[in-house]
């Protein structure tokens, strides 16, 4: 296992206005890592700066063992593949040239679109299942349908990292977990990802490593069972928001007024024998 | 079906691959259809004309100046001079000053990512139109209408690019808005002009700011065609990085194209074009705002196919519309009327029926 991505002592302020200082953590090749934090905190300017959109003041990001800062944005492309939270462009680009944009890193010329470039994006549909819309507009669709677009053009550009801004954020509840397969098994077959995600039950359960940022920078990091525990749920939000709890094998994150919600005197977690989680012991906080 | 596989396979010994659910043989069959139609327009309208001289003899002239074994010295001089040097070189000036604005258009259209941007945006007529002005005013002075118009055309969209450029980056609405203020001030320099000259100069400058091919002559079409070709050969190579390009510039980067280089290489072209066709035969409107969108009705968003789609009918429309400028009365009507008469229900039609679908 090598390091793929290393954000070492990253600094970053809009103007006077700081965002985040000295943030430092690593991912290594073939993980799916969760970025988990409250709103505002920083997730998609940190994604912006490891993807050289924005220019940090401090600090180094590291992919594939190459600082980026020397990298060139064509060489970038082939390297990492970005999924933004929305995007909607003000021409009516059918589907699959959408996805095909993705192989343009790879193309040599203009005209250099191969059959197999246009294969590939037939592919990544049906990764997706979308080859149903391949022929319709990109900008007419709805936010969940250009969701599982970008995620195909990612797929088709080929790389070895990728980066996904909330990719589950406007999708229905069976797309979230087709999502989340599909990122498990692209990290199975070699990609590393790292993705942001609003849902602290889909980091637990889908990822192989967290990593926990509030305003103050990064909480913690490390496998999920060590990280989403109510400690640090308090830590990131107001206390008392949450309450983790294992169903079975699953640990389940709830809001603490439903998990204690008592009906008849008797509280729900005892009826249905939720048990109450205990935070492992010296779990990765910081 | 046999015919088809054939035409299929011609495409593809080209070099075309193809791919099942893919398939853009019918856009370049739809390209290749525009451009003879085009030749078609052309060849019509050299027989049309005030002055009545028979088809056959047109294209007698036409044929004798083409065909290297053709003796132009028994054709009829004035008929000569009437088709070969007034006729011809108009016709190609039209198609030429079309490829150019039409071009043009689309190229800001994406990189603007705007689709009611018109090549003028940036301040080009405005500047030009002083240029002109200048040269018709203090015609001792300047050497020519022509190359003062191009001068502060250029000079015009210069200083837009300098008045938004901040921190390395141009943003595109602070671009927009520093050619709305570039553009009304030369409007009112030319207003100056228009005040302080004397009564056979404001006429000119009048008929210079409504456009026409009246003085196309061949020089004109050898100055500005391989120019307004050579470019448009290479905004047609990148059309598929202006593709990359419209989807905004965060987008661009992900996709490995450098936003800012592009555009500047993009722009300037477009600019440099539109600046010669502007100084050549005046302010043409409504082409570069319109052919466009008629190429993406016909064949899609992809640049690949809409810079060279709206190139052609860019050409199509000036001759047709010049035919009509030079024929309908004996007098001749200024272009930049008959394309705004005819331009305006055309852009009324598309946003009631098909708004939605362009315009987002």
């Amino acid at each position: 296992m090598s390091l793929m991505l290393n954000v070492k002592d990253l600094c970053f302020n809009y103007g006077n206005l700081p965002v985040f200082e000295g943030l430092s953590f690593n991912v290594e090749e073939s993980e799916l890592c969760g970025l988990f934090g409250p709103n505002g905190c920083g997730k998609t300017t940190l994604f912006k700066c490891c993807l050289k959109f924005l220019k940090f003041h401090r600090g180094s990001v590291t992919m594939d063992g190459i600082d980026i800062s020397g990298h060139r944005i064509e060489n970038m492309a082939k390297l990492v593949a970005y999924v933004p939270q929305e995007h909607k462009p003000p021409f009516p680009y059918l589907v699959k040239e959408v996805v095909l944009m993705g192989r343009t890193p790879h193309l040599r010329s203009v005209f250099g679109i191969r059959r197999k470039d246009k294969e590939r994006a037939l592919e990544a549909l049906d990764v997706l299942d979308i080859v149903h819309l391949a022929d319709q507009p990109y900008n007419q669709l709805s936010g969940g349908q250009r969701q599982m677009v970008l995620m195909a053009r990612a797929i088709a550009q080929d790389t070895k990292i990728m980066l996904l801004d909330e990719p589950t954020s406007a999708l229905d509840f069976s797309n979230q977990i087709r999502i989340w397969d599909i990122m498990r098994r692209l990290a199975k077959e070699g990609i590393t990802i790292l993705a942001c995600s609003h849902d602290p039950n889909h980091v637990s359960w889908f990822c192989n490593k967290v990593v926990v940022m509030n305003r103050n920078g990064i909480v913690a990091e490390g496998s999920p069972h060590q990280v989403i525990t109510e400690p640090i749920l308090d830590e990131i939000y107001h206390r008392g928001i949450c309450a983790v709890r294992n169903l079975g094998e699953t640990r389940m994150v709830m809001p603490r007024n439903v998990a204690e919600r008592k009906l008849d005197e008797i509280s729900v977690e005892n009826r249905i024998g939720i048990q109450y989680a205990m935070p492992i012991e010296g779990a990765g906080i910081r | 079906m046999v015919e088809n596989m054939k035409r299929y396979s011609i495409l593809e010994r080209l070099g075309y691959e193809r791919i099942e659910g893919f398939s853009e043989e019918r856009k370049i069959i739809t390209l290749i259809s525009l451009f003879a139609l085009m030749i078609i327009t052309a060849t019509i309208s050299i027989s049309r004309g005030v002055y009545d001289i028979s088809v056959i003899d047109v294209y007698m002239i036409v044929l004798a100046h083409l065909s290297p074994y053709g003796d132009v010295s028994t054709i009829n001089h004035l008929h000569n001079t009437i088709v070969w040097d007034l006729r011809v070189p108009r016709i190609l000036l039209a198609i030429t000053v079309g490829i150019a604005l039409a071009t043009a258009g689309a190229i800001f259209q994406g990189c603007f990512r705007n689709p009611l941007v018109e090549p003028y945006i940036l301040g080009v007529s405005s500047g030009a139109a002083f240029g002109a002005s200048l040269g018709i005013v203090f015609y001792q002075f300047f050497l020519s209408v022509q190359v003062s118009a191009f001068i502060f055309g250029s000079v015009a969209v210069a200083l837009t690019y300098i008045l938004a450029r901040t921190r390395d980056e141009t943003p595109i609405v602070t671009l927009i808005l520093a050619g709305v203020i570039i553009g009304s001030v030369f409007s009112a320099l030319v207003s100056i002009m228009k005040y302080i000259s004397d009564d056979s100069a404001l006429r000119g400058i009048v008929f210079w700011l409504m456009g026409g091919f009246y003085f196309a002559s061949w020089k004109d079409v050898y100055l500005v065609t391989p120019i307004v070709v050579a470019s448009f050969l290479v905004l047609w190579f990148l059309g598929w990085k202006l593709n990359i390009l419209s989807m905004g510039d965060e987008e661009a980067r992900t996709l490995g194209v450098n936003p800012e280089k592009y555009k500047l290489i993009l722009v300037s072209i477009a600019t440099l074009i539109t600046s010669l066709a502007v100084s050549t035969v005046g302010i043409i409107a409504w082409v570069g705002l319109m052919m466009p969108h008629a190429a993406r009705l016909i064949l899609g968003p992809d640049n690949r196919f809409v810079i060279p789609a709206a190139a052609m009918l860019g050409g199509m429309y000036l001759i047709v519309c010049d035919t009509m400028a030079r024929t309908l009365t004996s007098a001749e009507i200024p272009v930049g009327i008959i394309t705004s008469i005819l331009g305006a229900p055309y852009l009324f039609y598309l946003l009631r029926t098909r708004g939605r679908a362009i315009f987002g």
